[in-house]
């Protein structure tokens, strides 16, 4: 059982994030995912004796911008360390990586949870290689493996322990995504695996100052993983505890399909990585004016749009919060912004429409074809009273699928609204001809026949009449 | 700081080596003489000096992020112990 207010959690997350180079960190072999095994692979990712790994500019640059965007003091001096162990994902037997001078150090960013901001530190970012893939096959006893990864640039990004919920877990990892994919560093896809996270959890009664005995969480394979499994670990913790038990720090598994973690190994066999520079990398020096130059590719980050949205533009933070989470999202909301001034506008037609279309068919916005203009010029029609919001619906299905922009779509499917008023009146006295009853109840005080009245007003227009002209000029007539 | 055969057998078990019991005792009289050799460089002064992470003056070495050819499936496969499907095949380690 986890009562309320006996223990606080107490999170810190180790995040991985690849790093979208063409070429590997230290040799010319692809990073390109999905093609078949091993034939992205040469003697130096291979770990052949007497190689000379050479670092690639690229992987420095996106992991020091990576490092200022995340709020991190950039290291004058860094240099590659070597990590030993034998597991054969690793062909070297050591990872090249960073201990003691990472790229960037003492970072933070902000999350925001049930309306409350909170910032949580970030220790370290540090550079380093990633190791290859293994399959498990004859019944667990051999292993097939794919050294086509091995070597892809990394970030490591190491959170203070300043997370308490799950739910800040996968705050933190929602905004650590958006900020990369705005830092254009990383694609930050999990199910291949570009991003992936580690959970140090414990617990300890509230008001104690020390941390309890932690678990490191392993394999959860999203960002709802992550909150589940720790979700999960704060149960198990909290029944040892209650029950007079001790927390064994060991690693964990998390099984999604069982929710539920396991261990993997106790601190007794932890890893002895026995860290020493890499004699093959030479240090890398970096001075201020490189510092400036990556520092001024950073673009605009969430946390600045966002403000920017709701001060500016007059946007709901809950809605700028979601535009921003997706910075194509956000460039989509800026671009239909050169279209129209009416940003609310524009807003609730991608929280409503946009989103509602996009997630009930688990899509991206790649996946369609409109574009932020086509939103921006839609809403200018409506604003000119061209077509009706009615309409507008139509051209937005027909935008989604065809990409096509609303002035076309209007002209090829005669959308156009009809403001004409004597053409209006025309239909309306067909309609209130060929309806006596309806007439006769609405001027019995049957107000809601007129709403019958419009309907068939609207279906012989096929929908393109003027609502307002339409319910002004019944009205009128029936009064007469 | 002097080695002990506890030493010897945290090494041996990392580096996955199986030493016999004369081995251990052999090698822990060997590296205790390396390490009483190294000890010499305490005579120096090393104040203000930074550790030394690579010998050579040079810094910076950096490459362009240019995709180069990878070597054929067949010549990465050539020194694997076995193979299946194009993938390095090895006994399961399980952690």
């Amino acid at each position: 059982m986890l009562e309320p207010n006996k223990y606080e959690t107490v999170v810190g997350l180790e995040v991985h994030v690849e790093l979208h180079t063409k070429s590997k960190i230290f040799c010319g072999c692809s990073t390109s995912f999905g093609a078949p095994p091993n034939t992205h692979t040469c003697p130096i990712c291979l770990g052949h004796p007497g190689v000379l790994p050479v670092l690639n500019r690229q992987a420095l640059e996106f992991a020091m911008k990576a490092a200022m965007a995340l709020n991190c003091q950039i290291a004058d001096v860094s240099k590659f360390d070597r990590k030993n162990y034998f597991y054969p994902d690793s062909p070297k037997a050591y990872q090249i990586s960073q201990f003691d001078q990472p790229i960037g150090e003492h970072g933070w960013l902000d999350i925001e949870v049930n309306g409350q901001t909170k910032r949580i530190g970030i220790t370290r970012l540090h550079l380093e290689e990633d190791a290859g893939k293994l399959t498990h096959v004859d019944g667990g006893y051999a292993s097939l493996v794919d050294f086509n990864r091995v070597g892809t640039p990394l970030v490591e990004i190491v959170s203070e322990p300043d997370i308490r919920t799950p739910e800040e877990a996968k705050a933190y990892l929602e905004k650590l995504k958006a900020i990369m994919l705005y830092c254009e560093v990383s694609d930050v896809k999990m199910e291949e695996g570009s991003l992936r996270c580690d959970a140090n959890v414990s617990l300890r009664p509230f008001g104690q100052e020390k941390f309890g005995t932690r678990a490191e969480l392993k394999n959860m394979n999203s960002f709802r993983g992550v909150q589940r499994g720790l979700e999960y670990e704060q149960i198990r913790q909290a029944d040892i505890l209650d029950s007079g038990g001790i927390v064994v720090q060991e690693t964990r598994r998390w099984d999604e399909a069982q929710g539920k973690t396991f261990t993997m190994r106790s601190k007794e066999e932890a890893h002895d990585y026995r860290y020493f520079p890499d004699p093959d990398l030479v240090r890398m020096y970096i001075d201020e004016e490189w510092k400036t130059r990556v520092r001024a590719s950073i673009p605009e980050l969430p946390d600045a749009r966002k403000a920017r949205y709701t001060s500016e533009l007059g946007l709901s933070s809950y809605d700028a919060e979601v535009i921003t989470a997706s910075k194509k999202l956000a460039d989509f909301f800026e671009e239909s912004l050169g279209y129209t001034k009416d940003a609310k506008s524009v807003a609730n037609w991608i929280m409503g429409d946009l989103l509602g279309y996009l997630n009930s068919g688990n899509l991206e916005l790649a996946d369609v074809k409109i574009t932020g203009q086509g939103l921006g010029e839609m809403i200018g029609l409506m604003e000119k009273g061209t077509i009706s919001s009615k309409i507008a619906k139509t051209v937005f299905k027909e935008m989604l699928e065809s990409g096509k922009l609303p002035q076309q779509i209007v002209e090829e499917q005669g959308l156009v609204q009809i403001s004409d008023e004597g053409a209006i009146a025309a239909v309306v006295d067909t309609i209130v001809t060929a309806n006596p009853q309806s007439v006769e109840d609405f001027k019995a005080g049957k107000e809601k026949a007129i709403g019958f009245l419009v309907g068939q007003v609207m279906k012989e227009t096929k929908g393109k009449a003027n609502p307002a002209l339409v319910n002004k000029l019944l009205l009128e007539r029936l009064n007469q | 700081m002097s080695i002990t055969v506890k030493d010897v057998e945290h090494v041996a078990n990392l580096a996955r080596l199986e030493l016999s019991e004369q081995e251990k005792e052999q090698f822990t009289g060997q590296l205790n003489a390396i390490l009483k050799y190294a000890e010499k460089l305490n005579e120096l002064d090393t104040d203000g000096v930074d550790p030394t992470s690579h010998v050579l003056p040079v810094t910076n070495v950096m490459r362009d992020d240019v995709v180069r050819d990878s070597v054929t499936l067949e010549t990465a496969l050539r020194n694997a112990p076995d193979e299946e499907d194009g993938q390095f095949k090895v006994p399961a380690v399980l952690e």
